[in-house]
C-alpha cells in the first residue's frame, strides 16, 4: 500500500492552529505518510509537528466553508485546525483518520525514520538478560538461565531467555508451562541480595473447577525456598474474582497443595475498569469549567488515584514480605502480564537503589515490562479520546508511571531520573519514533526484526545530552529502602500528564530553573573554595620554612 | 497553679492518630503551668501549649487504661491512654481548666517573658509603623487625608484611631454615614494604588434594612469615587452570597411576611446599597459564606481528615463535601476582582461584607497582597497583617477562642486568608519572599497567646489591655528568625510579579497538607525539596564569604612574599628551595564543608512509620482471605 493513496490533499494554505497557551498560528498544513505538519513559514520552524500514530480522535465541523478539525492526542493534547474549503478539511479530515489507524505495524513510522544523531550506544543491546543475570550470579548460585523459550513455543509471551531455579529442568518447566495462564511458568523477577529473598511472577495456575494440580509447578515453587522458610503468594485479584476465574479453567494455589505458601488476594483492577477511569479524569481535568465541587466529585468519580493507590499498596507490601517478613514472594494475577508487572516493577523500585537510577530504571522497563511481555501494542492502541472500545486497552503502564512519579514526590533525592524523564516514557508508550515499544512480546518484535529495521529509544534516551534533560539535580544516591506513604492525602494528582495542556506552567518551570541554579552554583563554589584552600595551604607550607629557617 | 492536681504520669501511651492497629509509644507525661508534655521512650518531646487545645475529650474506659483524646487549634491530635482512671480525670479537669481562660490576664503573653528589657520591648512594637505604611502608599496626598474623627473611638470603637478618607468628606458627612453603618464602621480607606489612582476601601454593611438611605452615606460615597480623578465609576462589593440577601428584600408575597422581613432585618441590621440612591456605583456580590458556614465546614474537613485507613474516594467525597476548597476559592476570586477593578479600570472599589471584620478583612488584604508586591515579602506582609486585620479590628480572641466564651463566635477565617495566600505562593513559587513555613508559624502564633499581637479584639480593647507594656510583639522574634522563613526561590526584580493575576480554575486549588497534617509526619515526603534548596542558598552565600576570605588571605600571603623576596634580595642571600614545597604539591583535596547528607537525612525511612503495614493488616481484618503478616496469626478461610 502507499501512503499517497491515502493521501488526497497533501497541502492546504491559510491554515490556522489553536492550541493551548499558544496564540493562534496561521500556516501551511502538509500530510505525510507520518507526520501533520503545520509551518508558518517563519523563522523557518514548524509549529506543529504530529506523527499521526499519537492521535487518538478527531471530530470535524463545519461553519459555512470554513471547516474546523479538532485533533486529540494519545497524549491527552488537544489542537484544532481551522481549514479553509469545505473538500479540503474532508480530506484533510479522512486521511487523518486513516493514517492514525493503519492496522500493519511495519507502516508505523519506526520503519522509516532515520535518525538524525550519531548512536553512541545501541539500546537493542543495553540490557541483555544474561547482563541482568549477571547482577545475580555472583550473589547466588540457586537460579539459571533458561533457554527453554528460544523459540517461543514454551510461552508465547516470555523473552527467549528467562531465569528459574536451578534445580529444576526445562522438562519439568514445560509441564508448569502447560499448568499456567498463557504457558507463563514461574520465572525470576528479582533478587534481593540483602537477604536471598526473591520475587517471582507467573500466570495464574489453571486449576478449574475440579482443582486440578501440578506436581511439577508444586516443586518449582517449594524450590525456591530455603529450608523451614515460607512464602508469599500475591493474587492481584479478588478472592471473588480469582474464584470466579476458576469456571474459566484459571484458578489459584490451593493451600493443601502449596502448605508453605500464604496466599493474599489484592484487588487491582484491570482492562475497562481502568480504561474508564482514564477517560473519566481526563475528561474532568479537561473542563476548566467545572466548579469547585463538581471537580472534586468528578476527581473522586474517576478513581484514578484509587487505582493509584491500590498498587501502590500492593507494591509495599510485596516489598514489605521481601525486606521485613524476609519471606520469597510469587506475585500473579491472571495473565500476569499487567498487575502483575506493576506489583513486580514497583516492589523493584522500592527495594533497590539502582532501579532508581536512569539505566536501573531502563533495565527495570526492559526487563519487567517488555521482555516480560506487558502487550503494549494492546493496551496503548487508543487513549482516553476514542470513542470505539476495545477491551484490551487499559492505561496499565501510565498507571505504573503514575505511581513512580508518586514514589519520586515523596523522595524526590532518591532518584536520578526527573519527572521529566517519566513523561517521556509515557509518550513514546503511546506513539514514537523508535521500535522499542511496538508489539506485545518479545516473539513478535522478533518477527518484526524491530533490531535491524528501527531504532531504540535508549540508543536516543542515553546520549550525554539527552540525558542531561532528564536528570535530576537533587539526586543523591540512597542505598535505603524508600517506603512511601499511600495516604490519600499523600498522593497527588499527577500534573505533568493531566494538566499539562490545561495549565499554563510557567512558573513552576521557572522556578524548578532557579533551583537548578542554585543547585549548580552551589557546585560552582565548593569547587572553587577546594582550590583557593588548596593554594592557601601551599602558601602557608611555603611561608613556615621561611619564617623559621 | 491551682488547676494542676497531678503533674506527672508515667506509663502513658501516645497513640499513632491512623494507626488500625494501636501502634503506640509509652512515655512520661508531664503538666506544667503553659504545657503538656509527653516525653516517649525515645526522649523525643512532645509539647502542647494549653492555649492551642481546642478540646479535650475522655473516651470510654478500655483494657489499656483510660483514653484522652486532644485536638489542637494548630491541627495537632493526640491521643494519650494514661494508665489509672484517677490520673486521667486530674489531667482531665486541669486541661478544660488551663485550655479555657476567663480573663486575658490569665493568658501566656502576660506571664511570657523573652528576656528583653523594656526599650527592647517597646522598640519590637514599634517595628511595624501603619502611618509610615500609608506614607509608602503615598496617601496623605491631594484627595486623601487623615481624619481625626475617630482619634478618641468616638465613632466607632471597633477602628483604629487614625483612618483615612477623602479629602472632601467633611466630619458631618463622616459622622452621619457612620451612623447609617453596622458598629458605626464606615467607609475609609485600605489601600492606595498610587499608579492607579485608584483606592481599596471598606466599611460595614448599611443599616438601609427595607429601603431606608442616609444622604451622609451617599455623599461619603461619592467623595469617595471622585477621589479618584481617573474613573468616577466604582465598585461596591458586597462579600456576602446574593442568595442569602435577597431572600429578604425580594418582594414578599403577602403583607405578614413584609412586616416580618423587615422587622428581621433591621434587627439583624442588613442591608446593602441600593444602586439607585447612590450615583456613579456598580454594586456586586461576590459570595463568601459567613463565619457560621465556615467554621462547620473546617469541622467537615477534619472529620474526613481523621479518619483511620481513610480511602481515596472517601477523602475527595468528604472534601467536597466539606466545601472547604470552594470557600478558599471564593475569597481568592472576590480578591481577583478587587484586583482588575483596580488594573484594568482604574476603579476604586469599596468592600463590605456585614460588620466587616471578616470577609471584608480576607478580601482587602488579599487584594493588596495581589497589587503590591511589598505585601509579598517578609516585614510586608506583617504591615499587612497589621494592617487589614489587627487595626481594622479582626475579632482575634474571638474567632480563635482565646478565652472561654461563646462558641459560635469561633471560624477560621484567618486561616482561611493564610491559606489563600498558600495557593499563591503555590502558583507564583517565585514572588513571594517568605515561605510556607513562615504562614504556618504565624498561624500557629494566632492561637497560641504567646505574643501580643493577636490578643483582643480590637484596638481599643488592646489599649486598655496595656499589651504593648505588658506582653511582646511577635514580628521582631519573626524577623530575628527570618532565616528559616525565606523562599530560596524568591526573585524580587521580576517585573512580572508586581501584580498576581492567579488562575482559579479549580484544580488549582489542592488540600493543604502541610498545614491541616502539620503534626503527621508519616503523610509527608520523606524529603523536601524546599529544605534542601533553602540549605543550599545559605550555604552559598557562606561559600561566598568563605572565598572573599581566603582570597584575601591568599593575598596577604603573597603581598609578605613579595615582601619577604624583596628584603631577602637586599640582604643578597637566596634561600634554597623549601623541600617543603614539592610535598604541598601533593596537598589532598579535601572537602571542608558541610557535606549535604546532613540534609538528606530520609525521615520515615522506618517502615514501622509508614500505613500501609497497617493497610496489610486492616485489610487482614476487613477480608478473611488475606492473611495477617505475623505467622501465628495467619489463617486462611478460603
Amino acid at each position: 500500500m502507499e501512503f499517497a493513496e491515502l493521501i488526497k490533499t497533501p497541502r492546504v494554505d491559510s491554515v490556522v492552529l489553536h492550541r493551548p497557551f499558544y496564540p493562534a498560528v496561521e500556516g501551511t498544513l502538509c500530510l505525510t505518510g507520518h507526520h501533520l505538519i503545520l509551518s508558518s513559514r517563519q523563522d523557518s520552524t514548524e509549529e506543529l509537528w504530529l506523527l499521526h500514530s499519537n492521535i487518538d480522535a478527531i471530530d470535524k465541523r463545519f461553519v459555512g466553508s470554513l471547516g474546523t478539525i479538532i485533533i486529540k492526542c494519545k497524549d491527552f493534547r488537544i489542537i484544532q485546525l481551522d481549514i479553509p474549503g469545505m473538500e479540503e478539511c474532508l480530506n484533510i479530515a479522512s486521511s487523518i483518520e486513516a493514517l492514525s489507524t493503519l492496522d500493519s505495524i511495519t507502516l508505523m513510522y519506526p520503519f522509516f525514520y532515520r535518525p538524525m544523531f550519531e548512536v553512541i550506544e545501541d539500546g537493542w543491546h543495553s540490557f541483555l538478560p544474561e547482563q541482568e543475570f549477571e547482577l545475580y550470579s555472583s550473589a547466588t548460585s540457586e537460579w539459571r538461565l533458561s533457554y527453554i523459550n528460544k523459540e517461543f513455543a514454551v510461552c508465547p509471551s516470555y523473552p527467549p531467555i528467562v531465569i528459574v531455579p536451578k534445580s529444576i529442568d526445562d522438562e519439568a518447566l514445560r509441564k508448569v508451562a502447560s499448568f499456567r495462564h498463557g504457558g507463563r511458568f514461574p520465572v525470576l523477577s528479582y533478587y534481593y541480595k540483602k537477604n536471598g529473598m526473591v520475587i517471582m511472577r507467573s500466570g495464574q495456575p489453571l486449576t478449574g473447577t475440579n482443582g486440578r494440580r501440578c506436581k511439577e509447578d508444586e516443586k518449582l515453587i517449594n524450590a525456591t525456598l530455603r529450608a523451614g522458610k515460607r512464602g508469599y503468594i500475591i493474587d492481584t485479584r479478588s478472592l471473588n474474582v480469582a474464584q470466579q476465574a476458576r469456571a474459566k479453567g484459571g484458578g489459584f494455589e490451593q493451600e493443601a497443595h502449596y502448605p508453605q505458601w500464604r496466599r493474599i488476594h489484592k484487588s487491582i483492577e484491570r482492562y475497562h475498569v481502568l480504561q474508564e477511569s482514564l477517560i473519566k479524569l481526563v475528561e474532568a481535568c479537561n473542563d476548566q469549567t467545572h466548579n469547585m465541587d463538581r471537580w472534586l466529585s468528578k476527581l473522586e468519580a474517576s478513581n484514578w488515584l484509587t487505582h493509584v493507590k491500590e498498587i501502590l499498596t500492593t507494591a509495599c507490601l510485596a516489598a514489605q514480605c521481601i525486606d521485613r517478613e524476609g519471606a520469597s514472594i510469587l506475585i500473579h494475577g491472571t495473565e500476569g502480564t499487567d498487575s502483575t508487572l506493576q506489583v513486580t516493577s514497583l516492589a523493584q523500585i522500592i527495594l533497590d537503589p539502582r532501579s532508581r537510577t536512569i539505566r536501573g530504571f531502563e533495565a527495570l522497563v526492559e526487563r519487567e515490562w517488555l521482555q516480560a511481555g506487558h502487550p503494549f501494542q494492546q493496551r496503548c492502541a487508543q487513549s482516553a479520546y476514542c470513542s470505539s472500545k476495545q477491551k484490551w486497552e487499559a492505561p496499565v503502564f501510565l498507571l505504573f508511571l503514575d505511581c513512580v512519579w508518586q514514589i519520586l514526590r515523596q523522595f524526590p533525592c532518591s532518584f536520578e531520573f526527573n519527572e521529566r524523564f517519566l513523561i517521556v516514557l509515557f509518550e513514546h508508550a503511546c506513539a514514537s519514533q523508535f521500535g522499542t515499544f511496538l508489539g506485545n512480546n518479545e516473539g513478535e518484535r522478533c518477527k518484526l526484526k524491530l533490531q535491524q529495521k528501527t531504532m531504540s529509544l535508549w540508543s536516543w534516551v542515553n546520549r550525554p545530552s539527552e540525558l542531561s534533560q532528564f536528570t535530576n539535580p537533587l539526586f543523591e544516591a540512597n542505598n535505603l529502602v524508600i517506603w512511601p506513604s499511600v495516604a490519600p492525602q499523600s498522593l497527588q494528582l499527577w500534573e505533568g500528564i493531566f494538566l499539562r495542556w490545561n495549565r499554563s506552567s510557567k512558573y513552576q518551570d521557572e522556578a524548578y530553573e532557579e533551583m537548578v541554579n542554585i543547585i549548580e552554583y552551589n557546585k560552582e563554589l565548593q569547587a572553587k573554595v577546594n582550590v583557593l584552600r588548596r593554594q592557601l595551604a601551599e602558601l602557608e607550607t611555603e611561608d613556615r620554612p621561611r619564617q623559621s629557617p | 497553679m491551682e488547676h494542676i492536681r497531678t503533674t506527672k504520669v508515667e506509663q502513658v501511651k501516645l497513640l499513632d492518630r491512623f494507626s488500625t492497629s494501636n501502634k503506640s509509644l509509652t512515655g512520661t507525661l508531664y503538666l506544667t503551668a503553659t504545657h503538656l508534655l509527653f516525653i516517649d521512650s525515645h526522649q523525643k518531646e512532645t509539647w502542647i501549649l494549653h492555649h492551642h487545645i481546642a478540646s479535650v475529650e475522655k473516651l470510654p474506659l478500655t483494657t489499656s487504661g483510660c483514653p484522652l483524646l486532644i485536638q489542637c487549634k494548630n491541627f495537632r491530635t493526640v491521643h494519650f491512654i494514661v494508665p489509672r482512671e484517677r490520673d486521667c480525670h486530674d489531667i482531665y479537669n486541669s486541661l478544660l481548666q488551663l485550655s479555657k481562660q476567663a480573663k486575658y490576664e490569665d493568658l501566656y503573653a502576660f506571664s511570657y517573658n523573652p528576656k528583653q528589657n523594656d526599650s527592647e520591648r517597646l522598640q519590637g512594637w514599634q517595628l511595624i509603623d501603619l502611618a509610615e505604611e500609608y506614607k509608602r502608599m503615598g496617601v496623605p496626598n491631594s484627595n486623601w487625608q487623615l481624619s481625626d474623627a475617630n482619634r478618641e473611638y468616638k465613632i466607632c470603637e471597633t477602628y483604629p484611631r487614625e483612618l483615612y478618607v477623602p479629602r472632601i468628606a467633611s466630619k458631618p458627612i463622616i459622622v452621619g454615614s457612620s451612623k447609617f453603618r453596622s458598629k458605626g464602621r464606615f467607609p475609609v480607606l485600605s489601600y492606595y494604588h498610587q499608579d492607579k489612582e485608584a483606592a481599596i476601601c471598606r466599611c460595614s454593611q448599611p443599616l438601609s434594612g427595607f429601603s431606608a438611605r442616609c444622604l451622609e452615606d451617599e455623599h461619603l460615597l461619592q467623595a469617595i469615587s471622585k477621589a479618584n480623578p481617573v474613573n468616577r465609576y466604582m465598585y461596591v462589593v458586597d462579600t456576602r452570597p446574593k442568595h442569602r440577601m435577597q431572600s429578604w428584600r425580594a418582594i414578599p408575597k403577602d403583607i405578614g411576611r413584609i412586616i416580618l422581613n423587615a422587622m428581621a432585618n433591621r434587627a439583624a441590621g442588613k442591608g446593602y446599597e441600593n444602586e439607585d440612591n447612590y450615583s456613579n456605583i456598580r454594586f456586586q456580590f461576590v459570595g463568601i459564606e459567613n463565619i457560621h458556614v465556615m467554621r462547620s465546614s473546617l469541622q467537615k474537613l477534619l472529620e474526613v481528615n481523621g479518619t483511620k485507613g481513610l480511602c481515596v474516594s472517601d477523602f475527595y467525597s468528604g472534601l467536597e463535601s466539606s466545601g472547604w476548597l470552594r470557600h478558599i476559592k471564593a475569597v481568592m476570586d472576590a480578591a481577583i476582582f478587587l484586583a482588575k477593578a483596580i488594573m484594568v479600570e482604574s476603579a476604586s472599589v469599596l468592600v463590605h461584607c456585614s460588620d466587616g471584620w471578616d470577609r471584608t478583612s480576607q478580601v482587602c488584604s488579599l487584594g493588596s497582597l495581589l497589587l503590591d508586591s511589598y505585601y509579598r515579602t517578609v516585614k510586608g506582609f506583617m504591615v499587612l497583617i497589621e494592617k487589614d486585620w489587627i487595626s481594622f479590628g479582626h475579632k482575634f480572641s474571638e474567632r480563635s477562642g482565646h478565652l472561654d466564651g461563646d462558641t459560635k463566635e469561633v471560624s477560621p477565617v484567618f486561616t482561611q486568608f493564610l491559606e489563600c495566600v498558600w495557593h499563591l505562593t503555590e502558583q507564583f513559587p517565585q514572588a513571594f519572599e517568605f515561605n510556607e513555613a513562615f504562614l504556618l508559624q504565624i498561624h500557629e502564633h494566632i492561637h497560641s497567646c504567646q505574643f501580643g499581637n493577636f490578643l483582643g479584639n480590637c484596638q481599643k480593647e488592646r489599649e486598655e489591655l496595656k499589651l504593648k507594656e505588658k506582653t511582646y510583639s511577635l514580628w521582631p522574634f519573626l524577623l530575628d528568625d527570618q532565616k528559616k522563613y525565606l523562599n530560596p526561590l524568591y526573585n524580587s526584580k521580576s517585573q512580572r510579579f508586581t501584580v498576581l493575576d492567579p488562575n482559579t480554575v479549580s484544580f488549582n486549588f489542592k488540600f493543604w497538607r502541610n498545614m491541616y497534617h502539620q503534626f503527621d509526619r508519616t503523610l509527608h515526603p520523606r524529603q523536601s525539596v524546599f529544605n534542601i534548596v533553602m540549605h543550599m542558598n545559605e550555604q552559598n552565600k557562606q561559600l561566598e564569604e568563605d572565598i572573599k576570605d581566603i582570597e584575601s588571605k591568599i593575598k596577604q600571603h603573597r603581598n609578605k612574599q613579595t615582601e619577604d623576596v624583596l628584603t631577602k634580595e637586599l640582604l643578597n642571600s637566596v634561600h634554597p628551595e623549601s623541600p617543603v614545597l614539592k610535598t604541598s604539591l601533593c596537598f589532598k583535596e579535601q572537602t571542608l564543608l558541610p557535606v549535604n547528607d546532613a540534609l538528606r537525612t530520609i525521615e520515615g525511612s522506618n517502615p514501622a512509620d509508614n500505613r500501609y503495614s497497617d493497610y496489610a493488616e486492616e485489610f487482614s481484618k476487613s477480608e478473611p482471605t488475606v492473611v495477617s503478616l505475623e505467622y501465628g496469626v495467619a489463617r486462611m478461610t478460603c
